[in-house]
């Protein structure tokens, strides 16, 4: 087992490969995710950023196969964990590795801790599915685990219900419940969004201490360009279903490249600086049911649009230095057989 | 005009031309009922003591976290709320406990924009009678000369003629929000409380409502009264900031010196919490343990010192009062 994970500790923890989710709306799919491929190595926090709607969350959900089953599904593309192709998996394999090997943390710790459970039932569940545990043993590795989310009276909150602790200890047990296993990787979905701000920097350092002691890997989905500074290595960029700039952080804030994620950036209110007008970027989000068949899909809101932006797709291509942008200003974005249609 | 009396009309009317708005003592308490007969057995002291003053034109930031007061103390302000204690002047005239038609009259110069776009818009009614309807209560205007005024409004707030039929669910959170300024706009007001205008929307359209706002403020010449959470947003719009903690005000100050130089340990806080959109800035963090407590029972002394990591013995006994410290900069710490 142990040559096994030393063959593949150079090798990608998770591989997505052109992953295409679709939503079936009156008969018709609609791609909310489409052609994403990107690599996450052991040991990494990888931040997917991105407005509503661009598709970020779905495709988290994609990745662990928990799409609404009558709706969502995958069309193509595969998902390889660990050598292990998800996406091929039956509901009771894949079920052995969630929760185990990939957790999850959701958005809203209000919604995603069953009311009706104590917080110890809910952290056992995850010990007992995956472990060969006994009652006794079971209970002091979830106090020991409260104790490690910085909960300070894990013996008392054990046997409490989600209603009697806040937003922020929520969010704590969640971690807890994420973590209990020692997953590989952790995909956390807006996990500080519904957060006030001193309880998001409690959380984010939490969340930062846990990765560096388990050496785990994290994909981290916000939309708020100072979370993913504060914490990621590596940063996609999702407009609209597809990712179009791909970089380490550093150059993502001081050389971004995609004419979206300059304008982006320039749309949030600095606190050191002075500017009297923040960049806005005119127009919305196309929805779903009306994103342009081919094309860039930010052709109709880019300052720098090209006629050519509406009928060739752009590829997500290395322009130098592993910094990979999908905008036909680089050459490298353009299809190589150059057929317009 | 002789000099002299230019001088004796300016000192004896300059608190109240200066100041549009001046709330002192503000309290509001919402009782809890509880027990068989369901008295009152306690009160939520939502906004427990404030007090500041808005100057004409200007824009004062209220910042504080989820629970802290300050969406309730903006709706006690244009008097949605009965204030349990303290004065509200607007414009100079005490506006506390005014009702019926006067209240009315007062309305008409102070107007809200709601948080959610989403649900402070009627989805049965057509965007041009929402806009329509403060201005068709207010005046005896001909529908055509109140359809001019509409369309007039929805081009200031950048949105097509052809929006006056439309209905709600046809718009994009950031467009409703724009109708929701425009329908604040109708009686051209001289105070718009805004009360997170902006924390629903995405940052690309949150930036195209906080440009409009502030393109507003200068053609109107509007005084706003500016609760959000996000503290980069409300430097961004604000001239002076308050800043609030579990129904006080510890902190009112001009956002330059509030910024550069915080002088409450809780907005020290605040401000190194923030994650700043650039990997190169390291920042000290100071993380405050635990949460804000419950405001039905708030600690003794100042309600911040059970997380404050300066805290002293003083602290838990006698609550401190908002004091100037430096030129326009006050504070309720008992550090000063």
């Amino acid at each position: 087992m142990s040559t096994k994970k030393e063959l593949h500790k150079e090798a990608p923890l998770l591989e997505v490969k052109n992953l295409q989710t679709a939503f079936d709306i009156d008969g018709t799919d609609y791609n909310a995710v489409d052609n994403v491929s990107f690599k996450v190595k052991p040991g990494q926090i990888v931040g997917i950023v991105g407005e509503s709607g661009c598709g970020k969350s779905v495709m988290s959900l994609s990745i662990i196969r928990l799409l609404p089953k009558e709706s969502g599904k995958i069309k193509l593309g595969e998902v390889i964990f660990d050598g292990l192709n998800l996406e091929k998996m039956s509901e009771s394999q894949i079920n052995k590795i969630r929760g185990k090997d990939v957790s999850m943390i959701f958005q809203e710790p209000m919604t995603s801790l069953n009311p009706v459970f104590t917080i110890g039932y809910q952290l056992q569940e995850v010990l007992f599915n995956h472990l060969k545990i006994t009652k006794q043993e079971a209970r002091l590795k979830s106090i020991a685990l409260l104790k490690s989310v910085g909960i300070s009276r894990p013996e008392k909150l054990i046997d409490e219900y989600p209603h009697q602790l806040s937003g922020g200890m929520r969010q704590r047990v969640m971690i807890a419940i994420a973590i209990a296993c020692q997953p590989k990787l952790l995909i956390a979905d807006e996990p500080t969004t519904a957060l006030d701000v001193t309880v998001q920097a409690q959380i984010l350092e939490l969340l930062k201490e846990i990765q560096a002691a388990n050496d785990m890997s994290v994909i981290l989905i916000t939309h708020d360009l100072g979370v993913i500074a504060e914490m990621c290595d590596e940063v996609m960029v999702m407009y609209a279903g597809r990712i179009i700039e791909h970089t380490d952080v550093d150059t993502l804030f001081h050389n971004p490249k995609h004419p979206y994620t300059s304008l982006l950036l320039g749309a949030i209110p600095k606190m050191d600086g002075q500017a009297e007008r923040l960049s806005s970027i005119k127009g919305i989000v196309p929805s779903l049911i009306n994103m342009p068949a081919e094309g860039c899909r930010f052709a109709n809101r880019c300052p720098k649009v090209m006629t050519e932006c509406t009928t060739i797709t752009p590829l997500l291509q290395d322009v130098g230095q592993g910094h990979e942008v999908a905008c036909l200003l680089f050459e490298t974005s353009r299809p190589k057989e150059g057929v317009r249609k | 005009m002789s000099i002299v009396s230019v001088h004796k009309q300016g000192d004896h009317s300059s608190s109240q031309s200066e100041n549009l708005l001046e709330i002192k003592n503000l309290k509001t308490y919402y009782p809890v009922k509880g027990g068989f007969l369901k008295r009152t057995i306690g009160n939520v002291k939502a906004v427990d003591n404030i007090s500041f003053e808005i100057k004409k034109g200007e824009t004062l930031g209220l910042v504080g976290e989820s629970g802290c007061g300050k969406s309730t103390a903006g709706r006690t302000i244009l008097r949605l709320l009965k204030p349990t204690e303290g004065q509200i002047l607007f414009d100079g005239k005490d506006i506390t406990r005014v009702s019926g038609k006067s209240l009315r009259e007062i309305r008409k110069n102070m107007q809200m924009v709601f948080q959610d776009p989403y649900a402070s818009l009627n989805p049965m009614q057509m965007i041009g009678d929402i806009i329509a309807e403060p201005i068709y209560n207010f005046s005896k205007k001909s529908m055509a000369d109140l359809k001019m005024e509409v369309m007039g409004l929805l081009e200031k707030v950048g949105l097509p003629p052809d929006a006056y039929y439309k209905y709600a669910h046809e718009f994009s959170g950031g467009q409703r929000q724009r109708i929701g300024i425009a329908r604040a706009l109708a009686l051209k007001p001289k105070l718009i409380i805004a009360d997170e205008p902006v924390s629903a929307l995405d940052v690309s359209v949150q930036s195209q409502v906080l440009n409009l706002l502030k393109d507003l403020q200068e053609e109107f010449d509007l005084t706003f009264l500016f609760i959000a959470h996000d503290l980069s947003v409300v430097k961004h719009m604000s001239d002076r900031i308050g800043v609030m903690y579990l129904g006080n005000m510890v902190e009112v100050s001009n956002k330059d010196s509030l910024y550069a130089n915080p002088l409450h340990p809780y907005t020290q806080a605040l401000i190194s919490a923030i994650p700043t959109p650039d990997p190169r800035v390291k920042k000290e963090r100071i993380i405050l343990k635990g949460d804000v407590p419950s405001p039905i029972n708030p600690p003794t002394g100042c309600t911040f010192h059970p997380r404050c990591p300066m805290a002293m013995e003083e602290c838990s006994r006698s609550k401190p009062v908002l004091k100037e410290v430096k030129p326009s900069h006050r504070v309720a710490c008992h550090l000063y």
